[in-house]
């Protein structure tokens, strides 16, 4: 479980939650942890990035170039962009969702069409989850990001119920139930 | 003791809370505004929101002469605004503890500028801690009242965006109840006229000496770590971070206290290492003040002035060692106004009546990208208006028919009032367009006197924007729907072509907002690939590969908006606005 997730995607995708589960269950395994989360402007909709650090020690919240293990994206075209960060055959678990940036809504860019095969190149090993379907069969679009949080835990090799404990910790207690489901899904992919 | 991960904001409100803190008052402002919202679930602590930061230190100020700990929060540019009365304050000092927090935005994540707070620790003789994790956080602040009472002068907690906004563990204890001090009446301290403040200044010299001296001799907030001696750092706060995981052989000089700074004890600390390198992030603060004292350093020589600093960026300068990083061309995300913003049907029409528009600080600012691209000018809270007028008395009344001012209803109670008051006094022709979307958007939606409720929650009256306006002396007053793009653009060009002040309340709640009632998402049929609607930059609807646009479902509000703007009525849904 010594291990750094960058967590990225779109502002308003709920990396917070992600993060915030993670570092339960670092606290539940007795770990040192630093989160760094993303406020303020680009919540709004631009590229947002959060820092999961779990160690025996812990000193910059940050984690730098080519120091992730894994990287856990959102989003498509955010994934790719942050690649830079991922250690030499590390793992990346992409939620295949495309969201259109601005750029591409007015039509001055396209949205990169090969994402897939070009984050299969730059990393160890590549997990694509198509999150939004899963969370949309749960009837629950919201929980996108907690399908991601089940489908890294495995990677992490962690039990369905030590990653279920901290999300049951974290999260209130009215939105369990639902995102227990979506957790499951993620888990089992 | 629960240990707990905590936000390095949460642990400033914990810190304040342990430390028996009895009045907040503050401004919402990134990287600081959690602050005030964690503190304000202490039902034994009082917290508000204030109008702007001024004020929010001058009650701070207010609790503290009146005997009770007392704190203000901000961000490094609300410590502008409130500068006037932290310069004064630094004079009568304290009584009940008073602590400042100030939240710096290296990188500008959040902010118009990346000015350093520490030079105002210095300018007005206040004295300034920063804290390197979560747990120093609520340390250091618990500490600065301590400190704020010990020396009877305000204390600044410094933070930074990554301190303010990581989280990692923190011990809690129990609050201590501190009993409040008796006021007294004394003019000789709390009065600022020339007759009393000539014995205060002689105050603050000589309690900042004190202060010098106990520093000089060592305190369990400033720390040395002696490792290997080849190289000596000098830093602080996070960085302080950085530098132990990118050098962990190096021997530190870590100050707890960034201002005074405890220059003797770096004397000796020079005096060990054979070589001494300042790292700190923004202005060269440390280091100009160890060249003057003598001390042989780099420092801005291997760093830049600009942006944040990191692991990565210290190994590269000190050790040489840079990384690969592989160029990849992808289309930018930068941020938007969300799908639904009453914001975006507004810009559209001031950018298609093409206007010189002077804009202001919020989640409005956005109104300066493309393809909206509305915005001319943008400087710092409230100065919309005084820009606007400048611009009507340069260039007169043929500029002004061209001209607008926008401001968002949060910023215009926090210091566009005094702007329009000016305007109406000098006589401008000049148009004003409030943004009033109930809330501060930008921040996260805090609460302000024209939303009806507190920070606590609690009902307030509400300020009556439009009363308030017409007090000032507006004549012409037209209150629209952001919405409804017709009367928007109806309302602008009326304001345009009156003489004297006009102002336009455009309103219409924030989306994002709990009491904000989305309607059913709009479709597209028979799109005629116009692309009329994609020039509101709404991000629920796209242009596809084969030039139709599209609505994302799921992302839509149904504010209907883009509809207005298509011709052949193709989008569907909603109500005919
Ligand atoms: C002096 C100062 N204080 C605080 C801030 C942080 N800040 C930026 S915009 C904003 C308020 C935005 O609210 P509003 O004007 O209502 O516009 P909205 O974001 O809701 O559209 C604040 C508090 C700042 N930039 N400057
Ligand atoms: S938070 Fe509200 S005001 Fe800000 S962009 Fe979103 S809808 Fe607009
Ligand atoms: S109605 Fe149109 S403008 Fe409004 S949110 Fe939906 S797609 Fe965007």
């Amino acid at each position: 479980m010594r291990t750094n997730i960058l967590i990225v995607g779109v502002g308003g995708q709920g990396t917070l939650l992600a993060s915030r589960i993670l570092g339960t269950l670092a606290v539940n395994k007795n770990l040192d942890c630093k989160l760094s989360e993303v406020h303020g402007m680009s919540q709004r909709g631009g590229s947002v990035v959060t820092n999961v650090k779990i160690a025996d020690k812990v000193l910059s919240p940050i984690i730098g170039l080519g120091d992730a293990d894994i990287i856990l994206a959102f989003e498509q075209l955010e994934a790719i962009r942050y690649t830079n960060y991922l250690k030499k055959g590390g793992t990346i678990v992409v939620n295949t969702q495309q969201i259109m940036p601005m750029p591409v809504i007015t039509g001055a860019r396209e949205y990169p069409s090969n994402i897939l095969e070009e984050l299969d190149k730059r990393c160890g090993k590549l997990i694509a989850v198509d999150a939004l379907e899963i969370a949309k069969e749960i009837g629950s679009v919201k929980s996108v990001n907690v399908v991601m949080i089940g489908a890294l835990a495995k990677q992490l090799g962690i039990s369905f119920d030590e990653i279920d404990n901290a999300l049951k910790q974290t999260i209130k207690p009215a939105l369990y139930e639902l995102n227990k489901a979506a957790l499951e899904k993620g888990y089992n992919i | 003791m629960a240990k707990k991960l905590m936000l390095g904001n949460e642990a400033i409100a914990r810190g304040a809370y342990e430390a028996g803190v009895k009045v907040v008052s503050s401004y919402p402002g990134t990287p600081s505004t959690e602050i005030s919202e964690i503190i304000a679930k202490y039902p034994e602590v009082y917290a508000e929101w204030a109008p702007n930061e001024k004020v929010a230190t001058e009650v701070a100020v207010g609790a503290s002469f009146a005997g009770v700990r007392s704190m203000a929060c901000m961000k490094h540019v609300g410590v502008n605004v409130a500068a006037d009365p932290l310069f004064t304050a630094a004079y009568t000092g304290v009584n009940g503890g008073m602590v400042m927090v100030a939240a710096d935005d290296p990188g500008m994540h959040s902010s118009q500028n990346e000015q350093d707070s520490r030079f105002y620790a210095r300018a007005a003789h206040v004295p300034m801690l920063e804290p390197s994790d979560s747990q120093e956080a609520k340390e250091f602040t618990k500490l600065a009242f301590e400190l704020s009472e010990k020396y009877d002068t305000p204390v600044f907690v410094r933070t930074t965006t990554r301190l303010a906004h990581s989280q990692s563990f923190v011990e809690e204890e129990d609050r201590v109840e501190v009993p409040n001090k008796p006021y007294v009446k004394d003019i000789t301290k709390y009065t600022m006229m020339p007759s009393s403040a000539i014995g205060r200044h002689l105050k603050v010299e000589a309690r900042e000496n004190q202060l010098k001296e106990d520093l000089n001799n060592g305190v369990w907030f400033n720390r040395e770590e002696i490792r290997d001696t080849k190289l000596g750092v000098v830093c602080s706060g996070i960085v302080y971070q950085y530098v132990r995981e990118a050098l962990p052989d190096a021997s530190i000089f870590k100050l707890g206290m960034v201002y005074p700074v405890a220059i003797e004890q770096i004397k000796a600390f020079a005096s060990k290492v054979k070589r001494v390198i300042v790292i700190e992030e923004l202005e060269p603060f440390f280091e100009n003040q160890l060249k003057a004292n003598g001390i042989k350093c780099d420092g801005k020589n291997l760093f830049t002035l600009q942006g944040e600093y990191s692991v990565s960026l210290i190994k590269e300068r000190i050790l040489g060692i840079s990384q690969d990083v592989e160029k990849i061309d992808l289309p930018v995300r930068p941020p938007v106004m969300c799908a639904g913003c009453p914001h975006r049907g507004v810009f559209y029409i001031l950018s298609k009546l093409k206007l010189t528009v002077s804009a202001d600080i919020g989640c409005y600012t956005l109104g300066a990208v493309a393809p909206l691209s509305a915005v001319d000018s943008v400087v710092c809270m409230g100065a919309s208006v005084g820009i606007a007028h400048g611009f009507e008395k340069a260039l007169g009344r043929d500029q002004s028919k061209h001209t607008v001012a926008v401001i968002g209803d949060s910023t215009f109670i926090h210091s566009g009032i005094t702007g329009l008051v000016n305007a109406v006094y000098n006589g401008s022709n000049m148009t004003l367009i409030i943004l009033d979307n109930s809330t501060t958007g930008m921040t996260g939606h805090q609460q302000h006197p024209a939303t009806g409720l507190t920070l606590k929650n609690t009902p307030a009256p509400i300020l009556p924007l439009d009363d308030l306006v017409k007090t000032i002396g507006v004549k012409s007053l037209d209150i629209v729907d952001s919405y409804d793009l017709a009367e928007v653009e109806r309302a602008v060009k009326e304001a345009l072509n009156t003489d004297g002040v006009s102002v336009v309340i455009a309103k219409h709640p924030c989306a994002l907002l709990k009491t904000y009632k989305a309607k059913p998402a709009l479709s597209i049929e028979n799109c005629k690939k116009c692309g009329m609607c994609l020039k509101i930059g709404c991000p629920a609807i796209y242009k596809q590969k084969d030039g139709s646009a599209l609505i994302n479902t799921s992302q839509c509000v149904g504010c209907g908006v883009c509809k207005q703007l298509c011709k052949f009525d193709a989008i569907k849904g909603g109500d005919a606005q």
